[in-house]
């Protein structure tokens, strides 16, 4: 392993440029150090104008998402060594507008997410919950049961590698269902019908093909094609039903 | 004071069903199809396994549970290859006019059906 | 951040040639058209055999010609590419429980080849008896 490995970096300058082009710039390569080091190290020491974004640098806060080497990646867990001898090929999040350099349009996105409704929803009245107990029970097996769908850091490298949101992006995407799925299976939640609405439609549930990218590249194991998979299921029992039940049972 | 909840009435959706017939058409297809490919694609036309004499397959086919049986695997594997081909087109050659599109495969699907009919009913 | 300053980049029609994954997910999809196929070889060897004797050995015939055979040939590859990819992805698209607990994705998988070799013998047995 050498002591330095080039970076191949999108600059877009959207006042200057017509289109992206890429820059070369040459990096410390040290065992511990990850393209995002990388990254802050061109700003610091070499050009302060690239600009990219990060924040916790530890894998939690999910700003760092860009396209390494053609992969969706959080730069802060992706380390240089992996790709010695480089050059390493640092793209911004596939899918998305490039706003400037490495930078993309995160506001479809954005607007995505409270059409889950990502909140609990009751059937009975608010005001039960202040009285008496004032909190609500949950068994292990019942936290267990969405768990693994809470744990979204909402990086959207899974829409970087959906083939369906690159070519259409009104398909509402993998992240945005697998959050509708984490409060359908929450306990605590009544509002399943509410986001079924809006997931039964077109661009809802039934624009995924399972291609299954969006579960491999999740850095947090979330397994959103799994969630959209069991949705359309749910959603096809309850269009069953639709059809079968006559109203009042429904 | 509060209400109860207006009674939520679900729309009725056909693409959930069709959905639901594709999901079917493809355990079928999984299951069904590979003996049947290897048998009377390859195996009986290549002389590998001895034809079946024809007394016994047209007993077999013209029997009117396995008619009823074929229709059902027939209907299902064409609609799961209709509506596969559909997002097909849609993803690998990004054609936008998609309500065509869709039309056409599940014609097609809707005319293999009505031909599956037709032939399992007029075998004598 | 102006609208119109936004570079929105096009998806190539290849998008699915640059990755491993991506390109055995359209082969998987495009064997929709192979299953579409044999439901018409099917059908023409139901046409061919409620006809009569000789339409039969006609149709024989005609499935033992080159072409057919690549067809077919093809049709068994993609075929097979779409049971076990089928398969494989079951236990991700259930949640399956048997008494409260989860059916780990393995026995799915198991229980789905299971069913495909039942399946096969019947019809092997059926058809050559």
């Amino acid at each position: 392993m050498g002591d330095s490995i080039s970076l191949r970096v999108t600059r877009y300058r959207p006042d200057k440029d017509r289109e992206p082009a890429s820059q070369e710039y040459d990096v410390p390569l040290r065992k511990e150090l990850t393209v995002l080091d990388a990254l802050n190290y061109v700003k610091n020491e070499v050009d302060t104008t690239l600009t990219f974004r990060w924040s916790c640098r530890m894998g939690i806060c999910g700003s760092c998402g860009m396209n390494v080497n053609g992969e969706p990646r959080l730069t802060c867990a992706t380390f240089l060594s992996d790709y010695a001898p480089g050059p390493v090929r640092v793209e911004p999040l596939a899918n998305f507008p490039i706003v400037r350099d490495l930078v993309v349009d995160i506001s479809d996105f954005l607007a995505k997410l409270p059409r889950m409704k990502p909140w609990i929803i009751r059937d009975d009245d608010a005001v039960l919950v202040g009285e008496g107990d004032g909190e609500y029970l949950q068994t292990p097996e019942e936290l267990e049961a969405y768990q693994q769908f809470s744990m979204c850091i909402n990086c959207m490298l899974c829409y970087a590698a959906c083939p369906v949101y690159g070519l259409d992006p009104d398909f509402v995407g993998p992240a945005a269902i697998a959050l509708a799925e984490r409060y359908d299976l929450d306990s605590r939640d009544h509002g399943a019908r509410e986001r079924l609405d809006v997931l039964i439609e077109r661009e809802g549930v039934w624009g995924c093909t399972f291609v299954g990218e969006c579960t491999r590249v999740c850095p947090k194991h979330v397994d959103p094609a799994g969630a959209i998979q069991r949705y359309k299921l749910k959603a096809a029992t309850e269009s069953v039903k639709a059809f079968l039940l006559p109203r009042g049972a429904r | 004071m509060t209400q109860a909840p207006a009674v939520r009435r679900p729309k009725r959706r056909i693409l959930p069903l069709v959905w639901l017939t594709f999901s079917g058409g493809g355990v079928i297809a999984a299951v069904f199809l590979p003996v049947l490919v290897l048998l009377f694609g390859l195996a009986f036309p290549l002389g590998w396994i001895s034809a079946p004499d024809y007394a016994h397959l047209h007993a077999v086919v013209t029997n009117w549970l396995t008619r009823l049986v074929l229709l059902g695997l027939f209907v299902p594997m064409l609609v799961h290859s209709a509506h596969r081909f559909r997002y097909t087109l849609y993803d690998g050659l990004q054609l936008k006019r998609k309500l065509l599109i869709a039309f056409l495969c599940y014609g097609a699907a809707m005319a293999g059906a009505f031909a599956s009919l037709l032939v399992l009913l007029s075998m004598r | 951040m102006s609208e119109q300053l936004l570079y929105r980049r096009r998806v190539s029609t290849w998008w699915w040639t640059r990755k491993r994954t991506y390109f055995v997910f359209v082969m998987r999809e495009l064997s929709s058209i192979f299953i579409a196929w044999f439901v018409v070889f099917l059908l023409r060897l139901l046409s061919a055999v409620g006809d009569s004797r000789s339409a039969y050995d006609h149709f024989l015939d005609w499935a033992s010609s080159p072409l057919v055979v690549a067809l077919n040939v093809l049709t068994l590859v993609f075929i097979t590419l779409h049971a076990v990819t089928w398969f494989s992805l079951t236990p991700q698209a259930m949640a399956v429980q048997v008494r409260g607990r989860a059916v780990p994705g393995s026995v799915i998988i198991a229980a789905q080849y299971v069913g495909l070799a039942i399946v096969s013998a019947f019809i092997f047995w059926l058809v050559t008896r």
